[in-house]
């Protein structure tokens, strides 16, 4: 019998080659050095599988971070095999069975992995009819696939009574019968999320949660400042302590700024190995002369390759760094089997990614390494490596014995990867008739995503200035499209106010993007822009921006109360083909201007003198109940174009809307995010 | 002090053996592998970890085993243990009140503990009895939509 995986190696079809640049490596948090070249399966039964309990599981290597992509998944799988999604079971993120795939990232899955789930589903589909037809010799054309079972006629069988539980043999046609969006039945609807159920009674296991018997519980030993070396380290009366076992090791290469060398502890339960872990007495290298969270922006200005920008009349913005804070810190569990394979348990996006990084750093081949990416506490962007996974497996190596790693909410703020800081400088000159003669634009470190304006402008320059970062930095929701959004739309405000017109006006001036202009309207349309009224202490701002195929527009109402501003109401639009499901739609929008409204107005890690200030979440503030505004959507539906991602996208006119009610508000023009961390002086 | 070898744990006694120093949310989940308690900061900051004792929302991070040992504790797995969802968690669902599901247990009991001090709450108190729950993925307009209906339904701890 040839297993899953032979499957693949032997007769794998179509080759999908990823380009990665510079910056999307960069922006990747350090992933992709390997395995950006994979063959996409094209067998029927790479992607599902017909099981003899009538279930039909479909596999896939994208992993659900709570952005429901095991739902709409589903979704895609049950509308072509005319199959309920209660029969149908995903398999994500497990790189023994499903196909490889490069990382739940950049709002690939909809645009990816949901036509290619489709088509696997439609060419199943057609092979049931197949089955049904030889079996019963009767013509294709009069059987139907009805509520999951094949009839013909007065005939009638389960999908699992035709397979017995043997694989669908067959590739899939390079261009499947699919069902277009008009006619869906369970795309396209509010299919309620999968394993919810679970989530509300506590069942429901993430990687933090994994237990494997006689496992061990680790910890590990950090520098007090990023890039500080280990000098001596005394460990006997951690050593001394009973069941704890101390473990040095080094690893392959350097793990961001927290080095190479791995000082662990492993005991039997949590708290002994907190004791021993506190027990180890070290001393470390001073680490002088680094950059902090004030003079980091100058930082990047110095260090820009290839030089900076010349034009005196730029205005520059800044852009923090900020933190994911998933509420699951990372966690992994490693486990060797005699024969030295190694199995891990790990909240990550990038499962594939990962087990590069393990088989890479241990010296063993890919196929000694299997990861299992049970459903992680949120990502954002921020799991997209194996840190708690490497550490994990060098620990259970040392030690013998399974050993579980989880990241304490610390390590989590102090030594994960974060959204880049930046700094922007913008300048743009505006013709008498208020259309843009020019328009230049110059990023420092933050990134390229969403750095192209939508607005026409006769001449544009655009341009990323990769720079050094003191911190460790990486992908997250949106990458830099929220800071380039942020500093496009507040200056194409003060552009309009110079030019005394309307921002809306001024827009739609320069705007020739009909999708744009579509959500644009919707926004202003649900918000009353045009019938807004001003009272004292409180202001308007909209903004609005494209990427990934996702269009966005908010409006914004703030308020300014002795220099603390409230977010008072929201309404956003937004649109990204056809929809997939409305409630998880709705439901991304609101958590992305919620999420937004942290990094607005308060969130940004304090650092100076190579220690980050904000390791905890005493000391770091993330949105509440209380500063949620009324939020209204908008969800365009464009049945006529392929549905798009929408994790990201929705996450990128708020901040900027907000600016532009805080200026209208106060007269202030703040050009930083975060916007208020300690209110704004009025 | 002695060890801890007893835990009234959703209407049971469990048998255990913890330094009463250890954290209640590490017995929970370490020992009596009650996962549904998350950890979140480990200082009281998210409230993923709340449980019930004695019908109290409480911090599990906080709580040393030892201080509840002779407490009547009730974690999210207790919460409907006929297998019939309890009102809150019915509500979530149907509001759509989570993304990750990391926050929803503690969010819920948080919500079983407003609804007994308040049965009607507003919109202003449930926003200040919750507001020490943090859901990361944003979810807070449906859990506070789902907090309303559960109080429609009566809930009761």
């Amino acid at each position: 019998m040839i297993t899953r995986r032979d499957f693949f190696a032997v007769i794998g079809g179509g080759i999908v080659i990823w380009i990665a640049s510079d910056a999307d490596a960069q922006e990747s948090g350090g992933g992709g050095r390997r395995g950006m070249t994979q063959r996409m399966p094209q067998q029927v039964s790479a992607w599902l599988h017909v099981d003899e309990d009538g279930l039909v599981t479909v596999y896939t290597g994208k992993v659900e971070v709570g952005q429901n992509s095991r739902t709409s998944l589903t979704q895609a799988a049950a509308e072509e095999l005319h199959l309920a999604p209660a029969n149908i079971r995903m398999v994500m993120g497990d790189t023994a069975v499903t196909p490889f795939d490069m990382g739940t990232f950049g709002s690939m899955t909809t645009p990816q992995m949901w036509p290619q789930i489709r088509r696997a589903a439609a060419a199943a589909r057609e092979m049931l009819i197949d089955l049904a037809s030889q079996k019963w010799s009767v013509e294709r054309g009069g059987i139907h696939i009805v509520d999951g079972k094949v009839v013909a006629g007065s005939r009638s069988a389960t999908f699992a009574e035709l397979t017995k539980g043997q694989q669908l043999s067959g590739t899939i046609p390079s261009s499947p019968s699919l069902t277009p969006a008009t006619e869906w039945k369970v795309a396209g609807t509010s299919v309620a999320k999968v394993d919810g159920a679970a989530m509300v009674t506590g069942a429901h296991k993430y990687a933090y949660d994994v237990k494997r018997p006689g496992m061990l519980y680790g910890k590990v030993l950090y520098p007090p400042e990023y890039g500080a070396k280990l000098v001596s380290l005394d460990s006997s009366a951690a050593e001394a302590m009973p069941g704890v076992k101390v473990v040095r090791d080094t690893f392959k290469a350097n793990r961001g700024l927290a080095g190479q060398e791995l000082v662990g502890v492993v005991a039997r339960d949590p708290l002994t190995a907190e004791k021993a872990l506190a027990a180890l007495k070290a001393q470390w290298s001073p680490v002088t002369g680094t950059p902090d969270s004030k003079t980091v922006y100058q930082h990047y200005k110095e260090t820009a390759r290839g030089g900076a920008a010349t034009n005196p009349n730029l205005v520059p913005y800044q852009v923090a760094y900020i933190a994911h804070v998933p509420l699951e810190p990372r966690a992994a569990v490693a486990e060797f089997d005699a024969s030295g394979k190694l199995t891990v348990w790990t909240g990550t996006q990038r499962p594939f990614g990962v087990r590069s990084e393990l088989a890479e750093d241990l010296g063993l081949s890919e196929e000694q390494v299997h990861v299992l990416m049970p459903d992680t506490g949120s990502g954002y962007g921020g799991k997209h490596n194996g840190d708690a996974a490497l550490e994990a497996a060098r620990l259970a190596r040392a030690a013998g014995k399974p050993v579980k790693r989880n990241w304490s909410r610390e390590d989590e703020m102090t030594w994960a990867y974060f959204r880049p800081g930046g700094l922007i400088e913008v300048h743009g000159a505006v013709n008498p008739d208020g259309t843009l003669a020019s328009w230049e634009f110059h990023n420092y470190n933050s990134g390229p995503s969403g750095l192209q304006t939508p607005y026409e402008a006769a001449q544009k320059t655009e341009q990323v200035h990769n720079a050094d970062s003191p911190l460790r930095q990486g992908s997250y929701r949106g990458l830099a499209g929220t800071a380039n959004h942020f500093v496009r739309e507040c200056y194409m405000d003060e552009l309009a106010h110079s030019a005394k017109l309307d921002p809306l006006e001024f827009r739609l001036k320069n705007l020739k993007n009909d999708r744009l202009r579509q959500v644009l309207q919707a926004a202003v349309d649900k918000f009353g822009w045009q019938a807004k009224k001003k009272t004292a202490g409180h202001g308007f701002g909209l903004a609005c921006g494209l990427e990934k195929g996702g269009y966005v527009a908010a409006c914004a109402e703030v308020a300014v109360t002795n220099g603390a501003v409230k977010v008072v109401r929201v309404a956003q639009a937004f649109e990204c083909g056809a929809i997939v499901n409305p409630e998880h739609l709705s439901n991304q929008v609101e958590g992305a201007i919620a999420m937004g409204i942290g990094g607005a107005l308060f969130e940004a890690i304090q650092f100076a003198d190579a220690k980050l200030q904000t390791n905890r979440l005493s000391k770091y503030r993330v949105p509440r109940f209380a500063d949620i505004p009324v939020i209204q959507t908008v969800l365009v539906d464009r049945k006529d174009i392929p549905s798009a991602g929408a994790g990201e996208t929705p996450i990128m006119a708020i901040a900027p809307a907000i600016g532009n009610a805080i200026f209208d508000a106060t007269g202030r023009r703040i050009r930083s995010l975060p916007m208020a961390a300690n209110g704004v002086s009025v | 002090m002695a060890r801890i070898t007893h835990l009234d744990v959703n209407g049971k006694r469990r048998p255990i053996d913890a330094d009463p120093e250890r954290t209640l949310l590490s017995v929970l989940r370490d020992d009596l592998d009650l996962t549904g308690t998350k950890y979140g900061c480990g200082e009281g900051q998210c409230a993923a970890c709340t449980v019930l004792v004695e019908g109290q929302p409480t911090k599990s991070c906080l709580t040393k085993v030892g201080a509840v040992a002779e407490k009547k504790i009730v974690t999210i797995e207790g919460l409907a243990p006929e297998g019939k969802l309890h009102p809150v968690q019915e509500a979530f669902l149907e509001a759509d009140a989570l993304q990750c599901g990391w926050c929803t247990p503690g969010m819920i009991l948080g919500a079983v503990g407003l609804l007994k001090r308040s049965p009607h709450p507003t919109d202003a108190e449930i926003v200040s009895g919750m507001n020490g729950h943090i859901c990361r993925c944003g979810t807070y307009p449906r859990i506070v939509k789902a907090i309303h209906t559960a109080a429609g339904k009566g809930a009761k701890a």
